[in-house]
């Protein structure tokens, strides 16, 4: 293709300013530069679409620029009340992935060793063959899926009726596992409800952001230039407590540093000292909550086959002071290394009526062995001081991927949920077998395999045949060590269907070519309950094809095409519309079709054309009918709960032997496991490789230099990075730090595959290492 | 024909000052940032003479407190 010398010259100097702002912004958290995406789009007849964004579960909102048939621009969504037009480095440069060389676009069959090109058809007869076959050779609970917080909520939705309403198995998990799951189950466990109550409009109204565990400048970049935006105009306060020293913390009016895992014995310091103080609401207490124990001591999950119950009891508010005279913050400062004045400091913050505050948090929380329990303390501190369902007063756990709310959490693509309830119901499995039109036994009532469990199963053999779909399970697991050998075995028949080549596509027996994001139609679900809908704007190259479809014809091969009678063309809607009806009521209602296509974005519960932005109070919440100001309508008594959780340690902390804490996580540039984002020149040339970071001192101890070969070495594996001092984050001395993106430095080969016993969630952010140079 | 971008950050309350400064240099494109006090400066110039010429003049921006290069293209008048 002839291009001119003008526009070659042009796409340098865009290259230039790329660089340019893909560096600032990985310098000045929430730098933005709104102007310049007005002022770099193209000149030309284009024509906008409008979609969410496909990376974090920030949910901004998208405008395409498509000419002749390609995306060739990409701004900020000024309607949308998310992001505002505003877009961070990845948003901005997302549709570049796109044109990679290496993209898969047609089917690969591995015949005697060798990937062969294969038509989409018969890679799809494979594949629904080998799956009727080994159902039958070996049961239904031999076959698995393995989904994502990036599928769409079609995608989500027939992967979840065809295992478990017409197949009959509860094999069916997701990625979401590995960000969410404690989340999910610190709701259920308090509210019995799933999902923020609050939304993002709470950033306008609070006085201070207390961020847990949650490096937002370089994660939720546009959420925070927002929090930043209220900082400069009207002086609201942001507070870091970390164990690491990010862009975020640089950023905060205040950083505060723990020892990893003593949050847990921080957050009860806290509530602690608001009921000491005598700042507990103690009529939205008195009228709104119970008091509730679990067990104790309840292991970690390393074992296989691990099973774990809670045995919740309740208990009075005086059991629970007594419990907390254990956390005084005197005695939680001695074993956290956080003051007792930081400590009190906090308190002081939530306990004062006239303050308005919202938390923050999300992998940090959640990537914990007690994750759930986490999660409970949190809203503890809320529910004790009534600062919650109110503007700028809240817990808002934040979400990672894009649609890990819409899909994982609300359509129910883990092993216990339905599209509305969990499988040990049996209403709610009537409820799914009515509208499944499927017979109720179909659905089985016991959960089976959590993600790790899953990829346990894979590498004992119980498994024989695994189905990928959006995820790359072989970076983003913990212990890969383990779970790449086992995927490589004979004994699991291995699908993948992805846009690009990847480490898990590499043990693939089928490779399915699935379509990008804006080259089909679908539905994501953000943080703040917001269902968004794009249409397909592009078409895919080659044999492409949306992985929705792709589950239906691989259904209606096996057998179940009455269950799927969707169209081709309008697979989406058809979807969608009887997805609906699993949500109807005003607790969860969901925007009719022709709304969403209207808006850029709408929050459930829809109810008569208005969204609910601040759930169970009853100031906002059409669901609430108890009579009373908050209705938390998820527990059978509308009331919610506060947990005596105590601070247990972590299961692997460092010693002589691994004396270092290894912490694992992301950096600004990269999405996740770097498939699509190592894709994109201008993304892949800031952050072109990972690397392990050290404390100052500790570096000068071992005499590490930067960019050093430096071997990190756990019980379970090892990996070789170069050395990083005093360049993006730092971690506390004794602690070093290592992001995942990178499938050429693994560090998951290293980290612990230890879980929360109630959510299932692995810590990705504590194990024991040594580190030497090599 | 050099094409280079830069992080420029003004001096204490001289960012307009700054913008204008660069603005109303023919081979400067000015990006500044919406809430922040950083610009980005894109430079092109035709040549390696005049690309040392165009620094000089940066260099005496009374309002520029620091010039940090981020890229630096270089390609051939043909190209």
């Amino acid at each position: 293709m002839y291009t001119s010398l003008t526009n070659r010259r042009s796409f340098i100097k865009k290259m230039a300013v790329l660089s340019a702002m893909t560096a600032a912004a990985s310098m000045f958290p929430g730098i933005v530069f709104a102007s310049e995406q007005e002022n770099g789009i193209p000149d030309g007849d284009l024509e906008w679409k409008k979609g969410p964004c496909r990376f974090c579960g920030v949910g901004c909102g998208i405008l395409v620029g498509v000419e002749n048939g390609k995306a060739i621009a990409v701004k900020g969504d000024p309607n949308s009340s998310v992001n505002k037009g505003l877009l961070c480095v990845k948003g901005y440069h997302q549709i570049m992935c796109t044109q990679a060389s290496d993209r898969l676009t047609h089917a690969l069959v591995k015949k005697n060793g060798t990937y062969v090109k294969t038509p989409i058809n018969e890679a799809l007869d494979i594949v629904a063959n080998k799956m009727k076959s080994t159902i039958e050779q070996h049961g239904k609970d031999a076959v698995a899926m393995y989904t994502s917080g990036q599928s769409t909520i079609p995608e989500g939705y027939v992967a979840s009726k065809l295992m478990k309403g017409a197949i009959g198995t509860n094999n069916l998990d997701c990625n979401a596992r590995l960000c969410m799951a404690s989340a999910v189950a610190g709701f259920l466990t308090t509210f019995g409800a799933d999902e923020p109550m609050g939304c993002y409009d709470d950033i306008d109204h609070a006085d201070y952001f207390i961020t847990w565990g949650n490096n937002m400048a370089e994660m939720h970049p546009v959420l925070f230039s927002r929090m930043l935006e209220q900082k400069n105009r009207r002086g609201a306060k942001i507070i870091d407590f970390a164990t690491r020293t990010t862009r975020s913390s640089m950023a905060s009016d205040k950083s505060i540093l723990f020892e990893p895992q003593t949050d847990l014995a921080v957050a009860n310091a806290i509530c602690y000292e608001i009921v000491n103080n005598g700042w507990v609401n103690t009529k939205f207490v008195e009228d709104h909550i119970n008091f509730s124990k679990g067990l104790t001591d309840i292991g970690y999950g390393l074992e296989d086959k691990f099973k774990f119950s809670d045995k919740p009891t309740k208990i009075s508010f005086e059991d629970y002071k007594e419990f907390l005279k254990d956390y005084t913050p005197e005695k939680v400062a001695k074993y956290s290394r956080v003051s007792v004045k930081d400590i009190k400091y906090l308190a002081a913050i939530y306990g004062d009526p006239n303050k308005k505050v919202v938390s923050y948090w999300c992998m940090g929380m959640n990537q914990h062995t007690r994750g759930t329990w986490m999660n409970n303390l949190m809203y503890n501190i809320h529910l004790l001081t009534g600062k919650i369902s109110m503007p700028g007063n809240g817990p808002f756990s934040l979400t990672g991927q894009p649609s890990a709310c819409g899909t994982a959490r609300e359509v129910g693509t883990f092993t216990h949920k339905l599209p509305k309830g969990v499988v040990m119901n049996k209403k709610h499995r009537e409820l799914a077998a009515k509208i499944w039109k499927v017979p109720v036994e179909n659905i089985p009532s016991k959960p089976t395999y959590h993600t790790t469990e899953m990829f346990r199963a894979v590498d004992r053999g119980d498994i024989k045949f695994i189905w990928t779909q959006v995820t790359n399970p072989l970076v983003s697991l913990p212990k890969t060590s383990r779970y790449r050998p086992g995927m490589e075995k004979d004994s699991c028949f291995v699908v993948v269907s992805d846009v690009f080549p990847t480490p898990t596509s590499d043990v693939a027996d089928v490779i399915l070519p699935a379509s990008w994001h804006i080259e089909k139609s679908g539905l994501y679900g953000n943080s703040e309950r917001r269902t968004q809908h794009w249409d397909k704007m592009v078409e895919g190259p080659g044999e492409t094809t949306p992985d929705a479809w792709m589950t239906i014809e691989v259904a209606k091969r096996m057998g179940y095409g009455d269950l799927f009678p969707y169209s081709k063309e309008n697979h989406v809607e058809e979807i969608y519309n009887e997805y609906k009806e699993f949500h109807a009521g005003a607790k969860h209602e969901m925007a009719p079709l022709e709304v969403l296509k209207e808006e850029s974005g709408v929050i459930w519960p829809y109810v008569d054309g208005k969204s609910t932005q601040w759930r169970f109070n009853a100031k906002y919440d059409p669901a609430c009918d108890n009579g009373k100001d908050f209705h938390f309508y998820g527990k059978p008594d509308g009331k919610a709960v506060i947990w005596q959780r105590p601070f247990e340690p972590a299961p692997e902390t460092p010693d002589e032997e691994y004396p270092f804490w290894l912490n694992t996580g992301r950096v600004i540039e990269h999405w996740h496991t770097g498939s699509m984002t190592r894709r994109i020149p201008v993304l892949h040339k800031a952050m072109p490789n990972a690397y392990i970071e050290f404390h100052p001192d500790d570096a000068n101890a071992l005499g590490i230099r930067n960019g050093e070969r430096i071997k990190i070495t756990s019980r379970r594996g090892s990996c070789i990075m170069p050395a990083s001092i005093n360049e993006r984050g730092l971690p506390t001395r004794g602690q070093v730090f290592a992001p995942f993106f990178d499938e050429n430095l693994m560090i998951n080969d290293v980290t612990i595959d230890a879980f929360c016993p109630i959510s299932k969630e692995p810590d990705f952010k504590k194990c024991a290492v040594k580190v030497e140079k090599v | 024909m050099p094409i280079k971008s830069y992080l420029a950050h003004p001096k204490k309350g001289k960012r307009a000052e700054l913008v204008n400064a660069l603005s109303n240099l023919q081979e400067c494109e000015v990006i500044p940032a919406e809430n922040n006090d950083l610009l980005i400066v894109v430079t092109e110039t035709s040549n390696k003479a005049q690309e040392d010429k165009l620094k000089e003049t940066l260099e005496t921006i009374d309002s520029l407190k620091m010039l940090s290069m981020v890229s630096g293209f270089n390609t051939s008048k043909n190209d």
